[in-house]
């Protein structure tokens, strides 16, 4: 049993609208020195097996298929723990 | 005419699109999302909504229905198909089209009679519009602010595949102020406003200009 993390972020140069309106909310709140914030997604993948090269392997390309679309979105893979 | 109007759960607009369909002469043929069936339609038409709840990314999930492992082949060798709001953003996902839909630059969903200007009169399902007449829709959506990088806005643009324009105002921050797109051949064509919702004076709120849609696609398989 293994956990496999892929984040999810919309890509430097798509505008991303939730973080802008998350980073006007942060000073509004009494939160200061925060230059910006992007908003992403964060996926927990449970393996049955060990996160051994080929399972990461298959991950990734979950993560192509599916989890990103490659388009507008960057994805990173990483084994928990 | 057979034109096959594609059901997912979640589609909201696929009785409309059916009765435009029949209002122009067509015959509306229901199609399933879970069938590996296009009924031998001589077109396709995605409706809007929010399919499979819009889970993960509009559009996402629809794309692997296993209608859509049917349609994506025969769009790409020539089936004509229009996708209109959840359905552009499905053509996007497939791939069909170009590019994503992402989230409105005010975040606010936008509910508003639309002014678009044609700029491409010579697709599948715009060729009884001029090039360069403005029309009125209904748009409807949170994300549907166009994007792609500048390699194939710049390929987009100077190929004419931006098939619509929106006039007036941008609602939701699209590059280019693009409303629709259609692919090399023009036989694909993604729009975020609803044709199928202006096409009776009673219901049609801005009119009837989603007409020309209709006419065209029944005039191509008519003369085809």
């Amino acid at each position: 049993m293994a956990r496999v993390i892929v984040d999810v972020m919309l890509k430097p140069e798509i505008l991303d609208p939730q973080g802008q309106a998350i980073a006007r909310a942060l000073p509004r709140l009494g939160f200061s020195g925060v230059s910006d914030v992007r908003q992403g997604k964060r996926f927990e993948v449970e393996l049955d097996g060990p996160a051994d090269d080929a399972a990461i392997a298959e991950v990734r390309k979950m993560a192509e298929t599916l989890l990103a679309n490659t388009v507008i979105e960057d994805f990173v893979v990483r084994v928990e723990g | 005419m057979r034109v096959g109007v594609v059901t997912f759960p979640g589609t909201l607009d696929d009785q409309d699109a059916a009765r435009a369909l029949r209002l122009a002469g067509a015959e509306a043929v229901p199609l399933w999302h879970a069938d590996h069936d296009l009924k031998g339609v001589d077109a396709v038409f995605l409706p809007g909504g929010f399919s499979y709840g819009d889970y993960l990314r509009c559009g996402a999930i629809s794309r692997f229905a296993p209608l859509m492992t049917e349609l994506i082949p025969a769009a790409q060798a020539g089936l004509p198909v229009l996708g209109t709001c959840n359905g552009f953003q499905i053509l996007c996902e497939a791939h069909l089209l170009p590019g994503a839909l992402v989230r409105n630059a005010g975040l606010h969903y936008v509910c508003r009679d639309q002014r678009i200007r044609v700029d491409n009169a010579s697709t599948a399902w715009t060729t009884d519009f001029a090039e360069g007449q403005e029309i009125t829709l209904p748009v409807k959506h949170g994300e549907g602010r166009y994007v792609a990088d500048a390699e194939t806005l710049a390929e987009l643009e100077a190929t004419g595949r931006v098939v619509f324009r929106y006039a007036g105002s941008n609602p939701n921050g699209s590059l280019n102020d693009i409303a629709g797109i259609t692919n090399e051949a023009g036989n694909v064509v993604g729009l975020m406003p609803h044709p199928e919702h202006a096409v009776e004076e009673l219901t049609g709120a801005p009119g009837v200009d989603g007409r020309g849609f209709f006419s065209s696609i029944v005039r191509k398989l008519v003369n085809a």
